[in-house]
């Protein structure tokens, strides 16, 4: 039960519910697809770059509560933030899921902190990592689908 | 004097004994999971194993390992006479008319693989037609889509309705002058419908069309014979019922067999061999080249010994009790949709949650020691037939009980409470 709670944390639980910025964005400038063939997770991530800065960005798409708040949650953090901030919370992001961000607390990353319990859950690794890989595609200006696999 | 009430709790208690007896065999059952007992529901993926196909393949390799068909040595000739045992006793668990239609495999995606290839050069061109029905495993699919794309011929599919079943006429209008051979499957994995295959085959007879049956799903739950369902070919995997990775068998009839050109080129499928000219070997061998899994073939073996040695009324019994069980037990459960309702099904629920996603119910179930295959399950036209992503999927075999099958639906409970 712990071991699930960590992983289904409120915040997650609460996300997948109310995704922010859920919504399609006819202005944006990069428009990127994200898939995971092995459980059908399949987003569409809209980013509207301005002058470096990710001035707007929103997502689409169905899967698992997982990739669903992660993206979510994706969205709150890296509004009005450059690309290269961008990148930096990608990276945190990615240690953390891995396992990799030892001896932090979970509070100092914030709402990211939600993300702490995936790393007991190497098969969910991949969820929580789909909409940040397709976000570091976009950002790379790769108009590829991207897949996790 | 009996009444009906005590002959049916008379079968319980001899089907519950005949259980416990059956899950004795199988040691990874007594694994725990989580701190959980193990409940394994993921039988269509794979089937755990007996003890005596354990003791096989160990025996095999402690006392007989050696190459077969070559050496006049004492253990080459040993290993032999076990390896073609196996074929003796698969043409006998298939009721096939002879051993020569029993050709070895890797499993059922290499039959399937080896007849799109072969029959496909000998006898598919341009404009011809194959046809498969919308509810086919990737195997069943993706190797007539590669023979389709090398010759022009184009792939046809049987449609299937809401509740899972093809759509017979449908099917019937498909055959035609310029269908080559049909794929279908006797079981199918994502839905557990059980088609009508002897019917399906007859169809296709009219019109003098070759039919290949892919029976992965359906060798350990039903009772094959070939020479009944008159099908030209006939797929399975050794995994699936209670015997080794790696290992299948491609049934073939003789005389379609012969008319069909090598597979794969190398040793043992050959007769001579002169840069000049080659000769190639008789059946099933021209199909088989290379040294084979000989510890699976042997493995296979046991578990043909295994299967047959079942009481397959307690077998059909017992799995009819647990997959009603389950439907009934599913079906009540409020947000629970169950996907794939055909009149015949053996060994498979599939099914959907609102608002949670298969993929968080296969977590949080394996929290609970449970498995289950969550996912498209190598089916995605299926699941798109449906509107879905994904299924959670329970599949059972016969050492499953019914309290497995009720820490399923508590494992449900606690997916909802999580996700209130
Ligand atoms: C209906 C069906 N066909 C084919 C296959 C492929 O079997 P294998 O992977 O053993 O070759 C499977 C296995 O999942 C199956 O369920």
């Amino acid at each position: 039960m712990s071991d699930l709670r960590s992983l289904y944390q409120e915040i997650i639980l609460e996300h997948n519910k109310n995704p922010r910025n859920f919504r399609k964005m006819p202005e944006a400038s990069r428009i990127l697809e994200g898939y995971n063939p092995l459980c059908g997770d399949h987003y569409t991530l809209y980013l509207k770059i301005i002058d470096d800065t990710i001035a707007d960005i929103s997502f689409e798409g169905s899967g698992c509560a997982i990739s669903k708040a992660s993206a979510s949650v994706m969205t709150t953090l890296l509004k009005g933030k450059t690309k290269t901030e961008a990148e930096k919370i990608f990276e945190t992001f990615h240690s953390l899921v891995t396992g990799e961000l030892k001896d932090v607390s979970f509070e100092t990353l914030g709402k990211l902190g939600a993300f702490g319990g995936v790393s007991e859950f190497p098969a969910r690794v991949k969820c929580a990592s789909l909409a940040w890989h397709t976000m570091h595609n976009a950002l790379d200006a790769k108009t590829d689908l991207v897949s996790t696999e | 004097m009996m009444t009906s009430e005590n002959v049916v709790a008379l079968n319980d208690v001899a089907l519950e004994a005949w259980t416990s007896m059956i899950r004795e065999q199988f040691p990874i059952l007594k694994n725990r999971v989580h701190d959980k007992n193990l409940v394994y529901l993921d039988n269509a993926a794979t089937t755990q194993k007996p003890e005596s196909v354990l003791d096989a393949m160990d025996h095999y390799y402690r006392h007989l390992n050696s190459n077969i068909h070559r050496g006049v040595h004492f253990l080459s000739e040993r290993a032999t006479e076990a390896y073609e045992g196996v074929r003796e006793k698969t043409r006998s668990f298939l009721n096939a008319a002879s051993t020569k239609e029993i050709v070895f495999t890797r499993g059922t995606t290499e039959s399937i693989n080896l007849v799109a290839d072969s029959f496909g050069r000998a006898f598919v061109k341009s404009g011809d037609e194959v046809l498969i029905t919308a509810m086919e495993h990737h195997s069943n699919i993706v190797p007539w889509q590669l023979l389709c794309e090398r010759t022009g011929a184009s792939l046809m599919v049987a449609p299937i309705d809401d509740r899972g079943e093809i759509i017979v006429e449908e099917y019937e209008r498909l055959l035609n002058g310029r269908t080559r051979i049909v794929g279908l499957a006797h079981v199918s994995n994502a839905l557990g419908t059980v088609n009508p295959v002897k019917h399906l085959i007859s169809l296709a007879h009219r019109h003098r069309i070759p039919v290949l049956v892919d029976g992965a799903q359906a060798a350990p739950h039903l009772r094959i014979n070939v020479r009944d369902l008159d099908c030209e070919f006939y797929a399975l995997s050794a995994h699936k019922m209670y015997g080794p990775t790696g290992f299948g068998v491609l049934y073939g009839k003789q005389n379609v067999l012969e008319a069909m050109p090598p597979y794969q080129g190398g040793g043992d499928m050959i007769r001579s061999v002169t840069f000049e000219k080659t000769i190639f070997n008789d059946l099933p061998y021209k199909f088989e080249a290379g040294t084979p899994s000989i510890a699976e073939g042997i493995g296979f073996g046991a578990a043909l010994d295994f299967l047959t040695g079942l009481d397959w009324n307690a077998v059909s019994t017992h799995e009819h009790h647990l997959l009603q069980a389950a439907t009934d037990a599913l079906s009540e459960i409020s947000g629970v949709r169950i996907i794939g309702n055909a009149a015949e099904k053996a060994g498979v629920v599939s099914f959907v949650m609102d608002d949670v996603h298969p993929h968080d119910i296969g977590t949080i179930l394996d929290q609970e020691g449970i498995a289950v295959r969550t996912g498209h399950h190598c089916a995605q036209p299926v699941m798109l037939r449906y509107g879905i992503p994904a299924t959670v999927r329970a599949s059972f075999a016969i050492y499953n009980t019914k309290e497995e099958i009720e820490a399923l639906v508590r494992g449900i409970s606690r997916v909802k409470e999580v996700f209130h």
